[in-house]
């Protein structure tokens, strides 16, 4: 990792300035090539936030240029940092696309809205409260058909499980590093070559002019080799959390009452479980888990009057109250999900009770 | 015009469906009662929880900057 010590600008010319431009093109190079990329074709960013709102106001603002239609077609679920970039470009249209009740999307809604036009169409890989998987190859097809780009957030994907943009045909796919053991403050959008972005951060011709501003070279270097270090795991590690996962979806119904379980059993990543409970605020939750030492997220609307349930849960008509999203990883263990299933009962039926008690 | 109405404007989940829920367990069957909730978790739970527990959702409507749910208890 001498690449950490090379704080010179990629882009000059001095010896310690090549040497940060050889570490980055051989990180973009390593980046590129675990999804199937070339190295021209990675345009790093600050993360998966930012991959996502260039693809979407840069996409469709290109094919806007190009005469396509000012319409964005979008999956009902997915992140706001695509639904938000979305809805804020001005003189667009945005179709939100329905969901199943486990979350995969309407591909003949999708046919039909690609028939009264779209210039852009952007559909996640996986989905960041219920884990499920999007048919994406197939989806990209129909986008194809209709002249449409096609962007792919895939940044719970990237590192979890296997992604090849030449296989699922896409234009345009986000990446995050941090969401699979890579460092904070890096993403990427992958841009199939021929494809135009218009950029959003202007000032420079770094990243082929389509990001200006200095890349974060330390964070770069360690995402490749984080990267590097999951694609010998991922097979064994995905077979695994599987498992774990499978054992946590059977067993909440039999230690809870009133519990629901989200997503696809089949189509998911396979470490989240996402699941809510009757008559209870998800915030209690959380705090009586976070007792026991147990760090869960929640996407639950209750307890405070400014948030607004999960519009994940609510576009695919899933409970929204005591919602809890488990995410799994590298260091969980059998006996993890052992000490949840213990703790988790005594935790809900103290909510519970809280709750009745101010009703 | 229901048989029982439970006002939770100005409250929050799970706070309508645990009152739905006791009112339901309550009431003879073929009741109907009306819960008027202007809570955004409650315009998917309630519907939700009809579904969970075998109760019919007769109507759904917006107001009062809210909605008003009418469920007939089986």
């Amino acid at each position: 990792m001498g690449s950490l010590e090379e704080f010179a600008d990629p882009s000059r010319l001095y010896g310690a300035a090549r040497r940060a431009r050889i570490a980055l093109d051989a990180a973009r190079d390593q980046i590129a090539r675990h999804i199937g990329g070339r190295a021209e074709e990675i345009v790093f960013t600050s993360g998966g936030t930012e991959s996502c709102n260039l693809a979407i106001s840069g996409g469709a603002l290109a094919a806007a240029a190009a005469r396509r239609p000012k319409r964005i077609l979008v999956s009902a679920i997915e992140h706001t940092a695509v639904l938000e970039a979305a809805r804020r470009l001005e003189g667009f249209e945005t179709v939100e696309l329905a969901c199943s009740s486990t979350g995969i999307v309407d591909l003949s809604a999708l046919r039909a809205e690609c028939v009264a036009g779209a210039g852009l169409v952007s559909i996640q890989m996986a989905n960041q409260e219920i884990g499920t998987l999007q048919p994406i190859a197939e989806a990209a097809a129909i986008a194809r058909e209709a002249g449409a780009l096609f962007h792919t957030d895939a940044c719970m994907a990237v590192g979890n499980v296997p992604v090849d943009v030449r296989g699922l045909g896409v234009d345009l796919l986000s990446a995050s590093a941090h969401k699979a053991y890579g460092p904070r403050g890096v993403g990427a959008l992958w841009v199939r070559r021929g494809v135009r972005v218009r950029p959003m951060l202007v000032g420079d011709d770094r990243e082929r002019g389509r990001r200006a501003g200095m890349e974060n070279l330390p964070a770069i270097v360690g995402w490749a080799a984080a990267l590097g270090a999951r694609a010998a795991e991922l097979d064994v590690e995905a077979q695994r959390l599987s498992l774990l996962a499978e054992r946590l979806r059977a067993q909440l119904p039999v230690v809870l009452d009133d519990v629901v379980v989200h997503g696809d059993p089949s189509e998911c990543l396979p470490g989240l479980v996402s699941f809510s409970v009757l008559y209870v605020e998800g915030e209690t939750l959380l705090l009586g888990l976070d007792e026991k030492g147990i760090a869960v997220h929640s996407g639950s609307s209750c307890t405070s009057s400014t948030q607004e349930p999960s519009h994940v849960l609510a576009a695919i008509g899933a409970l929204t109250q005591g919602s809890i999203r488990v995410s799994m990883g590298r260091d969980t263990t059998d006996s993890d999900i052992d000490v949840f299933l213990r703790e988790l009962p005594p935790v809900v039926a103290r909510a519970r009770a809280l709750a009745s008690g101010k009703a | 015009m229901a048989d029982v109405v439970i006002d939770c404007l100005g409250e929050f989940c799970p706070m309508p469906v645990i009152k739905l829920n006791k009112a339901v367990e309550k009431a003879a069957p073929g009741t109907t009662i009306e819960i008027l909730s202007d809570d955004e978790g409650s315009k998917v739970d309630i519907p939700v929880w009809c579904r969970m527990r075998g109760q019919e959702l007769v109507s759904q409507e917006a107001r009062d900057g809210g909605w008003a749910f009418v469920v007939k208890v089986a």
